[in-house]
């Protein structure tokens, strides 16, 4: 299932020239917020969580789980290099497998390891909470690279989508319709931190049950029918 | 191409056996409609093509329904003002593009790139340029065209609700006095977004990956400048709260349309800058219009060969 030739191109496309300078540029802005935090307030349980919370899980880990997600497939499909990459003896399912694995790789070094020295920096991992919010960007990381995978396979358009569900969907909606929280996958990502945390600090909209069962059948699906996708794809001109 | 023969060329001197052809190539003899013609022209058409004119129905789908999406919240919040009878607009003229930046945000980052990127990535700007328009004239009517479309974006939901204002029968001076500020508010808005949203499209010939910069720019420094100030806030740090806000495009517009345009801040504690500190506002915002203006031409003097 797993094809290291395809993973080594996928990280080639991904992290290759300014690809990496601007994933890495997000992960060094919240390190150096925290720095400034905790040099304007000290070391403070709820800022922690403001800044984790607020910047961290709800802006960065998605903005990222984007870039990776599309960048790892979209590219290619955009610009028809992928015929090259179809027409050798590999599965269609693994071709994607192994993009996944590399997404979600990239976006968990990308986002989770910032998350977690930020919160070493905010307040020395007090009450758990920088542990529990690199657990929640951890898997966040996999739902979201398997989502926008997926949507790098549809569409050519996968970016902007991607970013209206992050931006629009989780943001906007989820502060305003709170039914709109039970399908974001930050809220699924927090249900895992609560537990993790323990405390009332760190808060879900949706139960650890539901959360865990929805993480799951969207990473999956998402996975299986990008799959499917790939096995049937048209490569149309530049519109 | 054909080199053209005289009609009446002279008959060859005997003995000499080669001899031109006139194939019928005609010169044009037509108006030639100089260089303000093609610079108006590049201006319609990146106008049009920012909301999808004049290309295929699927590139119309996401700017025409960010369109409606800006749109609609007006016609509810005037529907409701009507029916409650209320005295006044649930929301100001000012406010209502810092409510929908993400949509704005959404907009420009989706449109910029269309705009530029796809020249870049198959190297036809260079094509422009056989053209009598020069390198400022492509920038400027891209730049132009960028800043009409966000305009229109961003000042039909403030028409919506002034017109619906106006039926609700409020008052007139007050509702226009607004009006016209929010006018000017998104004016500035648009120019300032346009210009960053261009620049970085500029640099990164890939659609997708342009997507993603600006998006990441925009709403990244927001979500930066926001927090910072409500840490700020919340250690009643308030003299800190406008000089951070300098750092983000929203909180920018913000700023201004707080300080001079009669708007109240959304900075929290709705600390805005005062005169003082809103001069330094407008000074940032005016330097970073040239600055994008400025950087664009730079990187045309470049590729435009």
């Amino acid at each position: 299932m797993y094809d290291p030739t395809v993973a080594r191109l996928t990280y080639r496309a991904l992290l290759g020239r300014r690809r990496a300078l601007i994933l890495g540029a997000l992960p060094l802005l919240l390190i150096v917020i925290a720095v400034v935090v905790r040099g304007l307030t000290g070391a403070d349980d709820q800022t922690a969580v403001n800044v984790l919370g607020g910047f961290a899980l709800a802006t960065m880990v998605p903005i990222i789980g984007v870039i990776a997600g599309t960048g790892a497939i979209g590219p290619e499909i955009d610009d028809g290099s992928v015929v090259y990459l179809l027409s050798k003896p590999l599965k269609r399912p693994t071709i994607i497998f192994t993009k996944l694995i590399v997404a979600i790789a990239v976006t968990m070094v990308f986002s989770a390891v910032p998350t977690m020295i930020a919160g070493l920096i905010l307040n020395g991992n007090g009450q758990r909470i920088a542990v529990a919010y690199t657990v929640a960007a951890l898997v966040a990381s996999i739902a979201y690279a398997a989502l926008f995978l997926l949507l790098g396979t549809v569409s050519r358009h996968a970016v902007v989508f991607g970013l209206v569900y992050a931006l629009v969907w989780e943001a906007l909606f989820g502060s305003l319709v709170p039914g709109a929280r039970t399908l974001s996958i930050q809220q699924w990502a927090l249900a895992v931190a609560h537990r993790v945390a323990g405390g009332d600090l760190v808060t879900s909209d949706v139960s650890l049950t539901t959360a865990t069962v929805l993480l799951v059948a969207v990473t999956v699906l998402a996975t299986w029918y990008a799959g499917q996708k790939l096995r049937s794809l048209t490569l149309a001109g530049e519109e | 191409m054909a080199v053209e023969q005289p009609l009446a060329s002279p008959a060859p001197p005997p003995g000499d056996q080669t001899r031109i052809h006139n194939i019928g190539y005609r010169n044009y003899d037509g108006p030639r409609l100089g260089r303000a013609y093609a610079r108006r022209s590049l201006y319609s058409q990146s106008l049009r093509g920012a909301y999808g004119l004049g290309r295929s129905v699927k590139s119309k789908v996401l700017p025409m329904l960010l369109f409606v999406v800006m749109c609609v919240p007006a016609a509810i919040m005037v529907a409701v003002a009507v029916a409650t009878k209320a005295k006044d607009l649930p929301v100001e003229y000012t406010r209502y593009a810092i409510i929908m930046q993400g949509v704005i945000s959404l907009y420009v980052a989706s449109q910029a790139p269309q705009s530029v990127s796809r020249d870049l990535r198959f190297k036809t700007v260079p094509l422009y340029f056989s053209r009598p328009i020069e390198t400022a004239d492509y920038v400027r009517a891209k730049y132009a065209a960028l800043a009409s479309a966000m305009f229109v974006l961003t000042a039909a939901p403030l028409l919506v609700l002034y017109i619906g204002a106006l039926l609700a029968k409020l008052d007139f001076a007050d509702q226009s006095k607004g009006f016209a500020e929010g006018l000017v508010s998104v004016a500035l808005l648009s120019l300032l977004f346009a210009g960053i949203g261009l620049v970085i499209a500029a640099v990164t010939p890939r659609r997708g990956f342009g997507i993603a910069a600006v998006i990441a720019v925009l709403i990244i420094s927001y979500g930066a400048v926001s927090t910072l100030q409500a840490i700020a806030d919340a250690q009643n740090n308030t003299a800190a709260i406008p000089w951070i806000g300098l750092f983000s495009p929203v909180t920018l517009i913000d700023g201004v349309q707080t300080a001079f345009l009669g708007a109240t801040s959304s900075a929290p504690g709705a600390v805005g800058p005062g005169s003082g500190q809103g001069v330094v506002y407008v000074l940032v915002v005016l330097g970073l219009i040239a600055a994008a203006y400025g950087l664009l031409l730079r990187r045309y003097k470049k590729v435009g060969l």
